[in-house]
């Protein structure tokens, strides 16, 4: 038989309370008294909207949306990152744009999250994978699909994978994601 | 530099949530148990102190922004010199180097470094979403921000690398979780065994609930003084604990904030630029990381924090210490992950790079006289975590390095078992200790060692 939660889970919420108990008299032993009295907790909301850019690296997400995965690439080294940089950190040499779209790739490191942080809880359980791209000095953090999550292995490293491209892209790096060659 | 000396501190009671208290009166319990320790009365040693140093890592748990000055004040210390400090997990640690500035540089005489963390203020799934902001929001947040899941792919890659198992890594939790059970301050007091790590539930595969630290609300507080501070605080009456404690040590290091941009060196780079005096000098390791290398394992990749062994290092150099293992008698350093504990043993060099999990395996890092209920083939040779670490006594993350401070303060002092009631956790003649305090993936290290005088 499986195996059932025994708590409930927890949350906040419940009623609104008007009244907070307190003593009717403030007499030197009601005061004295407080000090045993448990804290008072409340909610305070808190949301908030950015406005955050991508700024320098602004043309590695237009790449995504147009289903070309970009690099950078020092034009002294060649020293290439799979993420967007436009500063190589040996040179300082501003980088140039390169398409590594069609490169083999193959995985490096992976986890399968069972938990995670709230904006990706009800995703759970999901592969994140660090890739290795042909010629590509760096690696790049990305989701890998194509997997049982519940079958997770080591052999799962070195397994050539082939990256694939959301058609309505949300500007975000999970615009692109991996998935075994098959 | 001038001789520092850290004569006092105190740890406030960590626990999941302390909705008791606000995180300025849970600061004042660390500061008040450090200058009742050597016997002062508030105003007396307020009245001494040159200034502070603050330490917490996140302004979204609290939801409070200068939250640093708010303590300064509950404190009584303003309108002394004070600054806060942020460096992720490395926060507590950082705090207590830029306190040791403070004295070194001849600033100060006396210095208060004080920590926390209120962690319990929103749910644990926001929790992580706040920690995991702490990596780049542009491009890794969004794949699925999860630390747990950070450390994992590191392990998956440590294994793959070095044939880790994931029994190695539950002794750690097995070592830490038992050494917490004879510490008050400890948050998490179990004993376990390598089934009950392997049997939790899985957070992040391979890496299960026990292998994993967990949230807390906590504080800490360290003091720190110069000769000249020592004898100030003497003439007005403090009782200080001889042997002093002497920092000999200061270390830190850097890595990318995204793992994945990190460097795959080769092997000449790794020598000339990361290898410990003792890795360059042995002919046997020069051929066993020759054998590594021929075999395709790259530095530091993302199995291993170069920012770590770059502390090390430095540390090392400054303390004159040239066999670490030898020759410290205890670490006390951050294993927020059972793997991240392993990783640290080979970026400090207490075994070579690819050994940590035999080492975690072997006992060299228990301690004597505890039993573990373990099949451990090898004597104790260096305690690492006596007090718990982080994954049994909690991490409010502010205040761990200063944690760490402080229970070493005590460990040199041969004091723990005034501070813990019990003596279990006494390393057997303890003259000298590292801690060591780690941010997101590597980013932030830092390593400073402590000596006992005379």
């Amino acid at each position: 038989m499986a195996k059932l939660p025994s708590k409930r889970e927890e949350t906040l919420g419940g009623y609104i309370v008007h009244g907070v108990p307190f003593p009717v008299t403030t007499d030197p032993e009601s005061l004295a008294f407080l000090k045993k009295m448990a804290p008072i907790q409340i909610e305070q909301p808190y949301s908030i909207t950015y406005l955050h850019s991508y700024g320098q690296d602004s043309p590695w997400f237009a790449g995504l949306a147009n289903k070309k995965l970009l690099a950078s690439q020092d034009p002294q080294t060649g020293y290439t990152y799979a993420n967007p940089r436009a500063a190589d950190m040996f040179t300082g040499n501003e980088t140039n744009w390169i398409d590594i779209t069609e490169r083999s790739a193959k995985i490096h490191a992976f986890t399968v999250c069972h938990f995670g942080s709230e904006e990706f809880l009800p995703e759970t359980p999901f592969v994140l994978a660090l890739v290795e791209i042909e010629g590509v000095n760096t690696l790049l953090l990305t989701r890998l699909m194509g997997v049982d999550p519940m079958e997770a292995n080591l052999d799962w490293i070195d397994m050539p994978v082939k990256p694939s491209f959301l058609r309505n892209s949300k500007l975000k790096p999970t615009d692109v994601y991996f998935s075994p060659v098959e | 530099m001038r001789p520092v000396y850290v004569i006092s501190g105190g740890v406030s009671k960590f626990a999941k949530a302390r909705p008791d208290k606000t995180f300025q009166a849970i600061i004042k319990e660390a500061y008040d148990y450090a200058i009742q320790d050597i016997g002062l009365d508030f105003p007396t040693f307020t009245r001494l102190a040159d200034g502070s140093v603050a330490s917490y890592f996140s302004d979204h748990f609290s939801r409070q922004l200068m939250a640093a000055i708010m303590a300064q004040d509950y404190l009584g210390l303003c309108p002394k010199p004070s600054h806060r400090v942020e460096g992720g997990g490395a926060t507590g640690g950082i705090c207590f180097q830029e306190a040791w500035k403070s004295v070194a540089s001849g600033h100060m005489d006396i210095c208060v470094a004080y920590g926390f963390e209120t962690m319990s203020h929103v749910e644990t799934w926001k929790g992580n979403e706040f920690i995991a902001l702490a990596s780049d929001i542009s491009v890794d947040y969004p794949v699925g921000g999860f630390y747990s899941g950070y450390y994992a792919m590191m392990v998956t890659r440590h294994m793959k690398e070095f044939g880790t198992t994931v029994e190695q890594l539950a002794h750690v939790s097995v070592k830490n979780h038992m050494n917490a059970y004879h510490n008050p301050y400890a948050q998490k007091r179990n004993r376990l065994s390598i089934q009950d790590v392997r049997n939790a539930p899985m957070v992040a595969w391979p890496l299960t609930r026990l292998d994993i630290c967990v949230m807390s609300d906590g504080a800490a507080a360290s003091i720190l003084v110069s000769e000249e501070g020592l004898h100030k605080l003497e003439a007005s009456g403090a009782k200080i604990a001889r042997p002093l404690v002497k920092v000999t040590g200061i270390g830190r290091g850097t890595d990318a904030m995204r793992m994945a941009d990190r460097p795959h060196m080769d092997y000449d780079y790794f020598m000339d630029n990361y290898a410990t005096e003792q890795e360059k000098n042995s002919e046997d390791t020069r051929s066993y990381y020759r054998k590594l290398w021929d075999h395709g394992t790259r530095y530091p990749g993302v199995h291993s924090f170069r920012a770590g062994r770059t502390a090390g290092n430095m540390a090392y150099k400054h303390a004159g210490i040239n066999d670490p293992i030898n020759d410290l008698d205890f670490v006390e350093l951050h294993d927020a992950y059972t793997s991240s504990e392993i990783q640290t043993y080979e970026d400090m060099g207490l075994c070579r790079y690819g050994e940590g999990g035999p080492f975690a395996a072997s006992g060299k890092a228990f301690m004597p006289g505890i039993d573990y209920n373990l099949d451990l083939k090898d004597e104790p040779a260096c305690a690492v975590n006596p007090s718990g670490g982080l994954i049994a006594c909690g991490h409010p993350v502010g205040a761990t390095g200063l944690m760490q401070a402080v229970f070493a303060t005590w460990q040199l002092q041969g004091s723990i078992r005034k501070h813990f009631g019990d003596d279990a956790l006494q390393v057997n003649n303890a003259r000298r200790g590292a801690i060591h305090s780690h941010a997101g993936t590597g980013t932030y290290v830092s390593i400073s060692v402590m000596e006992r005088e005379g």
